[in-house]
C-alpha cells in the first residue's frame, strides 16, 4: 500500500465531486419549477471547496503514490476552475429556465467537470493527467450538446465529440511512447530518463503526439478548425465555459507536462511552439475579423488569445510561466464577462446572436453594453484594463528571452484585433438601432457575475501586483 | 509457432482494421472491428497480459460494440448507405495519413535502441498477471481508479441526459 | 519471442488505418469506429512496452484506456442518438447548420 493516501490533499475536488452526486441525488425530490436551488447548491459546493483549498495554500505535499502534487501551482488554477464553474452556473440558472432545458444533470456535469480539471493541473502523473482530461471531455461532450431537441446543439455536441475523441487517442498514443520510453508515467521519472538518454526517437515521437492532442483541446492552430462551430452551436453559458475552463485546464497540464516531464527538451517544444503561437494568434485574429455571429467572433478571438497564452510558454522563464498564469485569470475574468452579456442578450431561443442585433442599443442599456465595451476593451489590451496587464506581463518575458520578432508578431496582432472588438463598439453606440429594441430583463445572478467580472478585470488592471505576486509563486512549485 | 500466431493474429487485425474503414455499411464495419478486436485480444494473451485480454472481450467486444450495434439499428442503416461516403478532400487525407505512417514506421525501426540489447528470450512473463495488475489499480493506481469512477457516472449521467426522450 | 518493435509496427499500421478512416469517411459511426481502432493501437503500444520493461504499469494503464473508451462510446452513440431524433441523418456532410 502506498503510505501516502493524504486525502486532505484533494480535499476540494473530493467535495466538488460530493456536490455533484448530491445534485444528482436530490433531482427526483426537487419540482421543477426549483431545479435553480441545486444550482445555488453546487455554488455553494464550489465555495466550500475554494475555501477548503484556501486552507491548504502554502504547503506542499505530494499524495497517493506520487500521483497528485499539492502545491502553490495546483491551488492557484483550483480558485481559478472554482470560480469560472460558479460564474458558469451563476450565467446557466436563469437561460437554462429560458430555454426550457433546466435540468439539475447541467450543473452535476459542471462539477463533475470541474473536478476534472482540478486534476489536470495537480496531477503529476500522464495516468492521472489522462482521466482528469477525459472527466473534463466527456462532460463538456454531453453540455454542448445540452439542448437536445436544438438540432445546432446536436451538431455543436457530435463535431466537439469526433474532434475530442480523436484528440484524445492521438494523445494517448503520445503518452504511449513516453511510458515505453522511460518506463514510468510519474513526470519527475519521466524527466530523469530524458535526462539521462537524451532525446531519443521515441521521447520525439511522443512530444509529438502530445503537443498535437493538447493543440486541438486548447485549440492551437492548425487544430483550432473545431472551434467557431462548436462554440456557435453550444448554449451560450457552455460557449463560456468551454472558452475559458477547458482551456485553462489544458494549458495548465500543458505547462506542468512540458517543464515538469520534459524539461530537456524545451528546445525542441520552444521552437515547435514558437511557429504554432505566430499561426495561432494570426489565424484567430484573421478569422474574427469577418465573423457576422458574435459568438464565433469571440470563437475565433479564444484562439487568438490560445496564441498570446503560448508566447508566455515560448518564453520559457519565470516570468513567462507567471504571466500565462496571470493571463488565464484575466483571460477567464473578460470572456467569461462578454460571453454573460451574449447569454443576456441574445434572448429565448437565442436569436439575437448576430452583430447587428447589437446596433444602438448602447444608450438603451447602459449596464450590459457599459460592461461588454470593457471586457471588448480589456480583450484588446488598452491600458487599465487586466487585458493590457497580461499583455504587457506576457510579451515583457518574451522579450527577456530573445524572442523580439515574436513580440513584434503580437503586437500586431494585437493592433488587428482592435478592429473587430472596436467595431463591436462602434455598433452598440453609434449605428441606428432597429425598428424596435427589444426589452431584456438582467437577471439577478448573471448580473452578479457580470459586476465581479468587470471589477475583476478592473482590479487586475490597477494593481496587477497582488495577483502577478501570487502567480509568481505558483510558479516556482513548476520550475 | 509463436512467430505464425503472431502473424497470423496482427496480419488479421491490419486486415480487419482496413475493412472497418473501407465497409459501406456500418453494420459490417462494426461486426470487421469485432474481428479486430477480438485478435487484438489474443495478441494481449500472447503477450502474457491475460487480464487486459479478458477484460477488452468482455468491456470492449461484449459491451461497447454491443452498443454500437443497437445503435446503428437504430439509426436506420439504409440511408447511410446510399449516400456519399468519401469526403472531399480524400485524396489529401490519404496522403497525409501515408506520411504518417511512413514516419511511426521509421521512427519505430529507428527508436527502440535501448530495446535492441536486452535478447527478448531472455525475459520471463509477467507471473500471476492478473494478480499483479490488480495489486497495482488498488494500490499505487487507487487515485486514478476512483477518479475513473467518477468518469462513468459522468457518462452514465450524460448519456442518460443526451438520449431520454423529449417528453420531460 | 516476439520483439516488441513487431508489435510496435503493427500498432503504426493501425494508427494509420484509423486515422486514413477518420479523415475519409463520412458516417460519424465509421469515424468513430477508427477512433476505437487508434485506442486500441495505442493499447497494443501499451501492452508491448509493458511486457518489454517487465512492468505492469502498462497494462494498469490499458485497462483505464478501455474504461475510458467504454465512457466515450457512450456518450458518443448518446449524441449520435439525439442528432438522428432531430436531423434524420448520421452523415457528416448534411451537419452543416454551423457555418462562417
Amino acid at each position: 500500500m502506498p503510505t501516502d493516501l493524504h486525502y486532505l490533499a484533494i480535499l476540494p475536488e473530493i467535495i466538488t465531486a460530493a456536490t455533484g452526486i448530491a445534485i444528482m441525488l436530490l433531482d427526483p425530490f426537487t419540482a421543477p419549477q426549483h431545479k435553480g436551488r441545486l444550482g445555488w447548491l453546487g455554488v455553494a459546493g464550489l465555495l466550500a471547496a475554494g475555501v477548503a483549498g484556501a486552507a491548504q495554500s502554502g504547503r506542499t505535499m505530494t499524495a497517493f503514490g506520487g500521483m497528485v502534487q499539492l502545491d502553490s501551482y495546483s491551488v492557484f488554477f483550483r480558485w481559478l476552475f472554482f470560480g469560472v464553474s460558479i460564474g458558469t452556473i451563476l450565467i446557466s440558472l436563469q437561460y437554462l429556465k429560458r430555454e426550457g432545458v433546466h435540468h439539475s444533470e447541467f450543473y452535476a456535469l459542471v462539477l463533475f467537470a470541474t473536478t476534472g480539471m482540478s486534476f489536470m493541473a495537480a496531477s503529476v502523473d500522464l495516468i492521472l493527467m489522462f482521466i482528469g482530461l477525459e472527466t473534463v471531455a466527456i462532460s463538456t461532450y454531453v453540455l454542448a450538446g445540452f439542448k437536445r431537441s436544438d438540432p445546432r446543439s446536436n451538431e455543436s455536441a457530435v463535431k466537439y465529440f469526433i474532434l475530442g475523441a480523436f484528440s484524445t487517442a492521438v494523445l494517448l498514443y503520445g503518452i504511449a511512447f513516453l511510458y515505453g520510453q522511460t518506463g514510468s508515467t510519474r513526470f519527475d521519472r519521466v524527466a530523469e530518463a530524458l535526462s539521462a538518454q537524451g532525446p531519443s526517437a521515441f521521447f520525439l515521437v511522443g512530444l509529438a503526439l502530445l503537443l498535437v492532442g493538447f493543440g486541438f483541446k486548447v485549440a492551437m492552430a492548425p487544430f483550432h478548425v473545431w472551434t467557431p462551430d462548436v462554440y456557435e452551436g453550444a448554449p451560450s453559458p457552455v460557449t463560456a465555459f468551454l472558452a475559458v475552463g477547458p482551456k485553462a485546464a489544458g494549458f495548465a497540464a500543458l505547462v506542468r507536462v512540458l517543464y515538469s516531464a520534459l524539461p530537456d527538451m524545451e528546445n525542441h517544444w520552444g521552437d515547435v511552439l514558437g511557429l504554432v503561437a505566430v499561426l495561432t494568434m494570426t489565424v484567430g485574429n484573421v478569422a474574427a475579423i469577418t465573423q457576422s455571429n458574435i459568438k464565433r467572433l469571440l470563437a475565433y478571438s479564444s484562439v487568438a488569445h490560445a496564441g498570446y497564452l503560448l508566447v508566455g510558454l515560448v518564453a520559457r522563464n519565470e516570468l513567462g510561466i507567471s504571466a500565462v498564469l496571470y493571463y488565464a485569470v484575466v483571460y477567464a475574468l473578460m470572456n467569461l464577462g462578454a460571453f454573460t452579456v451574449v447569454v443576456i442578450w441574445s434572448g429565448a431561443g437565442e436569436t439575437r446572436v448576430h452583430l447587428s442585433d447589437y446596433a444602438g442599443i448602447g444608450f438603451r442599456y447602459p449596464f450590459l453594453t457599459g460592461c461588454l465595451s470593457l471586457f471588448l476593451l480589456s480583450l484588446i489590451g488598452i491600458p487599465a484594463t487586466g487585458g493590457f496587464m497580461g499583455k504587457v506581463f506576457l510579451f515583457a518575458a518574451a522579450v527577456q528571452s530573445h524572442h523580439v520578432g515574436l513580440v513584434v508578431i503580437a503586437v500586431l496582432n494585437s493592433a488587428v484585433s482592435a478592429y473587430y472588438y472596436l467595431r463591436i463598439i462602434v455598433i452598440m453606440y453609434m449605428q441606428e438601432p432597429a425598428a424596435q429594441v427589444p426589452s431584456v430583463e438582467i437577471p439577478v445572478p448573471a448580473a452578479v457575475a457580470l459586476v465581479l467580472a468587470a471589477l475583476g478585470t478592473l482590479l487586475t488592471g490597477l494593481y496587477p501586483s497582488a495577483l502577478l505576486d501570487l502567480a509568481s509563486r505558483s510558479v516556482l512549485a513548476v520550475r | 509457432m509463436e512467430q505464425l500466431i503472431f502473424y497470423s493474429l496482427a496480419g488479421a487485425t491490419v486486415l480487419f482494421g482496413m475493412l472497418v474503414v473501407i465497409a459501406r455499411n456500418p453494420v459490417h464495419s462494426a461486426i470487421f472491428l469485432i474481428g479486430a478486436l477480438m485478435c487484438i485480444a489474443g495478441l494481449y494473451l500472447q503477450m502474457g497480459a491475460e487480464f487486459v485480454g479478458g477484460v477488452q472481450i468482455l468491456v470492449y467486444v461484449g459491451g461497447v460494440m454491443v452498443l454500437f450495434l443497437f445503435v446503428i439499428m437504430l439509426v436506420n442503416v439504409r440511408t447511410a448507405e446510399r449516400v456519399r461516403q468519401l469526403s472531399p478532400e480524400w485524396k489529401t487525407a490519404l496522403l497525409l495519413a501515408g506520411a504518417l505512417s511512413v514516419e511511426l514506421v521509421y521512427l519505430v525501426l529507428k527508436g527502440p535502441g535501448v530495446f535492441a540489447t536486452a535478447a527478448p528470450e531472455a525475459i520471463p512473463a509477467l507471473q500471476g498477471n492478473t494478480q499483479n495488475v490488480g495489486a497495482a489499480l488498488y494500490t499505487k493506481y487507487l487515485l486514478p481508479f476512483e477518479i475513473a469512477s467518477v468518469l462513468l457516472l459522468v457518462a452514465m449521467i450524460g448519456a442518460v441526459a443526451l438520449a431520454r426522450s423529449r417528453m420531460d | 519471442m516476439i520483439p516488441a518493435s513487431h508489435y510496435l509496427i503493427l500498432s503504426a499500421l493501425l494508427v494509420t488505418i484509423g486515422v486514413i478512416g477518420v479523415l475519409t469517411r463520412r458516417n460519424i459511426l465509421i469515424i468513430f469506429m477508427s477512433i476505437e481502432l487508434i485506442l486500441n493501437a495505442a493499447n497494443i503500444n501499451l501492452i508491448a512496452f509493458s511486457r518489454q520493461l517487465q512492468d505492469v504499469i502498462g497494462q494498469v494503464f490499458a485497462v483505464f484506456v478501455i474504461t475510458v473508451a467504454a465512457a466515450e462510446a457512450a456518450i458518443g452513440l448518446g449524441i449520435v442518438i439525439a442528432l438522428f431524433r432531430n436531423r434524420e441523418t448520421i452523415n457528416a456532410d448534411e451537419i452543416d447548420l454551423l457555418k462562417g
